[in-house]
């Protein structure tokens, strides 16, 4: 068992975990953020994508350990409890991209990084970067179409 | 009838909280919650419990015989605080089957521990609860179980054989059962027909997937004797009741919840051993017991679906007239008759076959058989699927046969609109719709006339381009519950709702649906919203909790809105009738002399002489009370204000709390339940029309285009129904094109996770092209049918006979689904007459690639 | 055993095909270079794919590798997976293995430069001995290149991959992944065929022999030999058209090509 301590969602989250638990048990038991899911065993589903250091990554394929010091944002994070929806996550509202919720918030935060990286990306492109997201009930329609609005508004200026 | 095509909307958006009701566009009430990570799925109650972790042992084998189960060792192992082997579960009830074929003498169950034999890799042996599931895991290593291992079988034509062995003792042949559907003369349809299709076709075996695993939290408290099972379950009553029945618990003893749940499709409709073996922990240790389901774990433990070989014959006439069908389908079991197994595959598909078409005679046979294999289960369609794969791949060979557009052959057959209520000849009745009005919407959307000329164009071109059509019409909404017996099935056919109105005004919908993802939260606040005349906003949807629901059925077969969406509307005009007695009387009116609109009864102003009269009457009558009052006690009563012309309903309601003053007699409160159980089932109908191109080399198929047009009745709200075709266009391409659960010849899984079974990606898909009809169904209030299943049913075959299509100029006649690019390749080379020795191939490398799955 | 992403690693792990006693964290010690020297591009072990598909310079000078290692896995996947990772890893359906090979890579290690020709060795093997570890490798610059795979509709992951390049001195070189249960090789028929002249032409009865080859539930071994002609020529094409660069077919999809526009 050792130490480890991270900031997650803008705070210091400390615990202690064995060498062998993986990032997302550490957010989903050890500090009860419950939001980001498991769906696989073979790193393909993306229920678990969060962000690492500004990055998407698969956090049920990260050692807990290997994120010490990291900035960590989960799902929890992307609004704070009672502020307005990240444009994204209102997006993902409106276009109805969300049906049982399971794939949601990793395919939420893989949509925001898309949208950081690529500004206004096109049907193509974000069918292309959802390879590793799974939806097993949308068809991802509206999940395209969510994604295509949702970083049309991220791109506004923010007030 | 009316029959209007809709044309799919752009999204709009109404501003949260605006007033809205049935068929209105709004976003989905709770997504806030589940997009801010606070979804409550039974897996994060167990992440932020102490409960403890359960892990169940497996059989490695198909078949074996189980000679001893050790497990004094692992009972040592740290951490481990409760064990279950075989003989500590022999007084627990076996896993019922809820609906056994019509006529099936013996009913194999399933038991929650394998006793002598295991039947299928999987089967639970024993399970153990410990402080982590790591501790779990370990200990599970250490269960000694022997086993003499038996051979097995995987294919259901092969277990039919003489030789093959036998799964249940009193089973002769594995043949679980024999159902049969006849209707007319057919062998006189076959005797008269000028021309006869005959196919051996194959449905293949599929896993539903949902992205949640199947999981469980049961809580015992042994002070109270009370258990409090939390679990994934699609049917929260029944699933209750299976289980107090099992475990021998006192059904008022017994709160049984589904929280949030991440997908069914059926596979979450079948009571299973992990409920049971959780709950007897629980019961043993004292603890909280929890079992998540690993994905790996869900190929062998959770139900699969379809999975049949069907032997079929089309009868025509050269003008394109169908006569007759006849079949015999060989429908794979599994090992044990577990939930709705059975059922699904004999009275759905047996049911079905003649899908939208006028076929007055047919013949069918459906043959229900065990094999090692993971037991079936209802899966998105549950039977309706193989049905509609079934004749739609019939119609499409007809046409190609007598050179005629699919299209045109198709409506030539159809049940035209003016001869509904149409009797099957394989028994149920399709309630109403026009058919021909749906295909034409379809075509039109998919401008099938330009796409067949682009088709030529790119034939002369060496491209391959394909056209390929499904019409279907499938039932939904099983019902009545008396006729449920009738046909095996164990479950209700009804469904309940209670709307209760609080002091402010504001509602709470509780029904005995289940969502598993389709938005009941929103669309059943609809439903309510337009009939109250409050905002969905102001509505709160409660399912899941057979302590605050007590009674319900829950959502498989489409029947959410049909039946517990009319339930609600139900229920809530009994809520506006006993409300507009109240507001009648405190304006001193008679009831139908009030307009209710925007929330506000109001007197109407063209109300007439007669409700004048009746409302001096009202005054003069209304004194009285106060008077006999005063004579009585002494006291004064309070002077009533009397609003002249209007009275809110939140008004309303706060008097029918306070019931300070309702009329002589009535009681307080506005809270009522309706059960709404339908004479009959629906018919859920729709077309697809998909465009693909094939290309030759490499067998790759590009979909192209995928045109749904549905008749889903009355719309409750058009974003969810769009949703609704899209993921279930999307299963259903998916079983086309990709997706199966394959076993080796000795019922060893082939697939063990995502790595090896193909779930469609974003990728994969195009964007869908979604119309509507709308003809309501007479069957219930709402005019409501189903959709949750349809698109699926009609994406499969559409899907199949675009490829077919493409290919036909090539010979190629058939490609067994999942048409992967190495089937859709060989197909090809086949047809092209290139032999296996052209290419070098050797016989044993032919016949080591069929892995399980029938080769073309 | 070494820990650098872990995708490859913790995967296994979880599925019970390793069970270290002790991992050690490298990725904050193997070089992170991207950088060109001389007439070759120059890549450090811990370079994750994104970072290499997102390199300005390599996109500069040998773009088709940026493309090809943007489409390694998903977006998640390649924020963590390196060049380290993948090399030492040597799955037989991987897209690196394939490219080194192809493009004549030399690996870099603690120890000592290897050819790609004699890093790989076989199954999931690689040249590496006890302790010695990746610290990079080097990839001649050229500007005829072109990769297709074709997606294995589960895994996502090449069901055959082909490579096909003309080095800087005029030879062609066609490497093949996910064919061979001993991962990426060269295809030495096919280059013979090749060295007349560098056109797709020449291949219309390319096939692998059957020998060795990977079968799974979407690909038997004669399926495989014939894609993997079919692949070789659409990646001769590729290399020698006017666009070269990286094409992924996937079953269903509509999207077929990504080029690279030199």
């Amino acid at each position: 068992m050792s130490e480890v301590s991270m900031s997650v969602n803008g705070r210091t989250a400390r615990g202690v975990v064995e060498g062998r638990t993986m990032l997302v048990d550490f957010l989903r038991e050890g500090l009860g953020l419950t939001g980001t899911h498991v769906g696989c065993d073979t790193t393909q589903c993306g229920a678990c994508v969060v962000h690492v250091n500004g990055l998407p990554m698969k956090s049920c394929t990260m050692l807990a350990l290997q994120c010490e010091g990291a900035d960590v944002t989960t799902i929890e994070g992307l609004a704070a409890n009672g502020a307005p929806l990240h444009p994204m996550q209102a997006a993902f509202r409106e276009h109805h991209a969300l049906q049982c919720g399971y794939c949601t918030s990793g395919m939420v935060m893989m949509a925001v990084d898309i949208a950081r990286r690529i500004g206004e990306p096109d049907e193509a492109t974000i069918r292309e970067e959802l390879k590793g997201n799974i939806c097993r009930c949308t068809g991802y329609h509206h999940i395209v179409e969510a994604i295509a609005a949702g970083a049309k508004a991220m791109a506004l200026p923010q007030t | 009838m009316d029959s209007r095509l809709v044309p799919s909307q752009p999204p709009a958006t109404p501003p949260y909280g605006e007033r809205a009701g049935i068929g209105d566009r709004i976003p989905r009430l709770e997504d806030e919650r589940y997009l801010r990570g606070g979804s409550r799925y039974v897996s994060d109650l167990i992440a932020t419990s102490r409960a403890l972790r359960v892990r169940v042992l497996r059989s490695p084998h198909a078949h074996a015989r189980i000679v001893s189960v050790d497990a004094s060792s692992a009972r040592t192992f740290p951490g481990v605080v409760g064990v279950l082997t075989p003989d500590e579960v022999m007084n627990v009830g076996d896993l019922p089957c809820e609906w056994a074929a019509p006529g099936m003498a013996v009913v194999p169950l399933h038991p929650v521990l394998a006793r002598d034999r295991t039947r299928y890799v999987g089967q639970p042996i024993a399970a153990v609860a410990a402080e982590t599931t790591h501790a779990a895991d370990d200990a599970l290593g250490a269960i000694a179980v022997a086993y003499d291992p038996l051979p097995a079988v995987a294919d259901q034509e092969v277990a039919i054989k003489e030789a093959a062995p036998r799964l249940h003792d009193a089973v002769p042949g594995n043949v679980a059962f024999r159902f049969r559907r006849t209707g007319g003369d057919v062998g006189r349809a076959f005797a008269d027909a000028e021309i006869v299709i005959r196919r051996r076709l194959t449905n293949s075996r599929v896993s539903p997937a949902p992205l949640e695993g199947r999981v469980v939290l049961s809580d015992f408290d042994p002070r109270a004797g009370r258990l409090t099972h939390y679990t994934s379950s699609q049917l929260p009553h029944t699933h209750a009741r299976l289980l107090g029945g099992c475990i021998g618990l006192p059904l008022h003893k017994l709160r049984l919840v589904a929280p949030d749940i991440g997908g069914g499709f059926g596979a979450k409709l079948g009571f299973y051993a992990e409920d049971v073996l959780c709950a007897l922990l629980s019961m043993r240790t004292g603890r909280p017991c929890a079992w998540s389901e690993g994905r790996g774990e869900s190929f062998l433990a959770t139900t699969h679906g379809r999975d049949q070989i069907q032997y079929v014959e089309l009868a025509a006439r050269r003008d394109g007239r169908v006569l007759g069908l006849r079949g015999r389908v060989i429908a794979d079991l599994g090992a044990y008759a577990l939930g709705m197994g059975p059922g699904v595959p004999s009275i759905n598909t047996g049911i079905s076959v003649t899908g939208p078409y006028d076929i007055p005679h047919a013949d069918i046979e459906i043959i229900g058989v065990y094999t090692n294999r993971t037991p079936t289960g209802p899966y998105r369609g549950a039977g309706h699927p193989e049905a509609t794969f079934l004749i739609e791949r019939l119609m499409d060979d007809l046409a190609r046969e007598l050179e005629r557009d699919p299209a045109e052959l198709r409506r030539a057959n159809f049940v035209s609109s003016a001869a509904m209520p149409h009797r099957l000849p394989t028994g149920f009745t399709l309630d109403s719709g026009d058919y021909a009005a749906n295909l034409d919407a379809a075509l039109a959307l998919a401008s099938y006339a330009d796409l067949r000329r682009r088709q030529v164009r790119l034939r002369a071109e060496g491209r391959y381009l394909g056209i390929g059509l499904a019409t279907f019409s499938a039932s939904s909404a099983a019902s009545p519950s008396i006729a449920m017996g009738a046909i095996g099935f164990a479950m209700t056919g009804h469904e309940g709702a209670r709307v209760v109105v609080h002091a402010d005004g504001r509602a709470t919908v509780f029904c005995g649906a289940q969502s598993t993802g389709q938005g009941h939260a929103t669309s059943l606040a609809q439903i309510a919203a337009s009939v109250l005349g409050i905002l969905p906003n102001d509505i709160e949807v409660v399912e899941g909790d057979t302590q605050v629901v007590p009674l319900g059925t829950g959502t498989f077969n489409s029947r959410s809105m049909a039946v517990g969406g009319s339930a609600v509307y139900e229920a809530a005009h009994r809520i506006i009738h006993k409300a507009r007695r109240i507001a009648a009387y405190k304006l001193q009116r008679r009831p139908r002399d009030l307009v209710y609109e925007g929330g506000v009864f109001s007197v109407n102003a063209h109300a007439g002489a007669t409700a004048s009269i009746a409302h001096a009457t009202k005054r003069v009558v209304q004194k009285v009370v106060p008077l006999v009052f005063k004579r009585r006690s002494g006291f004064e009563l309070p002077t009533m204000q009397r609003a002249a012309d209007a009275v809110t309903f939140a008004e309303v309601a706060r008097e029918a709390h306070l019931g300070h003053d309702l009329p002589l007699g009535m009681a307080p409160g506005l809270d009522e339940t309706y059960f709404f159980d339908p004479k009959d089932v629906v018919f859920d109908y729709g077309a697809h029309v998909v465009l693909v191109e094939v290309d030759t080399d490499t067998g790759h198929v590009a979909l192209l285009r995928h045109v749904v047009v549905d008749d889903c009745g009355r719309v409750i709200n058009p974003l969810l129904v769009e949703g609704q075709v899209h993921g279930g266009a999307a299963q259903g391409i998916g079983q086309a094109l990709m997706e199966a659960m394959v076993h080796d010849g000795n019922g060893e899984p082939l697939v063990s996770g995502f790595n090896d079974y193909a779930m469609p990606r974003a990728a994969d898909l195009p964007l869908f092209e979604t119309g509507r009809t709308e003809v309501r169904t007479p069957a219930n209030p709402l005019g409501a049918r189903g959709v949750g299943e349809g698109a699926t049913i009609g994406a499969t075959p559409a899907v199949v006979n675009a490829v077919l299509d493409a290919l036909a100029p090539l010979g190629v006649t058939d490609i067994s689904i999942p048409m992967t690019p190495m089937r859709v390749w060989r197909a090809i080379r086949a047809a092209r007459g290139v032999s296996a020795a052209d290419v070098g191939e050797r016989e044993s490398d032919r016949s080591r690639s069929t892995v399980g799955l029938p080769i073309d | 055993m070494l820990l650098a992403g872990g995708q490859t690693l913790l995967r296994d792990m979880k599925h019970g095909r390793h069970s270290p006693t002790s991992l050690v964290d490298i990725t904050g010690v193997v070089p992170r270079q991207i950088e060109r020297r001389g007439d070759a591009m120059s890549i450090g072990a811990g370079v994750t794919h994104t970072e290499v598909a997102s390199s300005a310079t390599l996109r500069r000078h040998l773009p088709v590798l940026a493309d090809l290692v943007g489409h390694i896995g998903d977006p998640a996947v390649r924020n963590r997976g390196t060049l380290g990772g993948a090399l030492a890893a040597n799955e037989p359906a991987g897209d690196y293995p394939a490219a080194c090979l192809a493009l004549g890579a030399a690996i870099h290690t603690t120890g000592r430069t290897i050819a790609a020709s004699e890093f790989f060795v076989g199954d999931r093997r690689t040249a590496l001995e006890s302790g010695e570890i990746v610290i990079g490798a080097t990839f001649p610059i050229t500007e005829r290149a072109g990769y297709v795979k074709f997606l294995n509709p589960a895994a996502r992951y090449a069901m055959v991959g082909v490579f096909a390049a003309v080095t800087g001195e005029g030879r062609p070189r066609v490497a093949v992944t996910g064919a061979r249960t001993n991962g990426a090789f060269r295809w030495w028929e096919v280059e013979s065929a090749l060295a007349t002249a560098f056109t797709p032409r020449g291949l219309n009865d390319a096939r692998l022999s059957l020998e060795g080859l990977i079968e799974d539930l979407f690909a038997d071994a004669a399926y495989r030999a014939h894609l993997a002609g079919v692949l070789a020529r659409r990646a001769v094409a590729l290399a020698a058209g006017p666009a070269p660069g990286v094409m992924v077919l996937s079953h269903g999809s509509r999207s077929r090509t990504e080029v690279v526009h030199a």
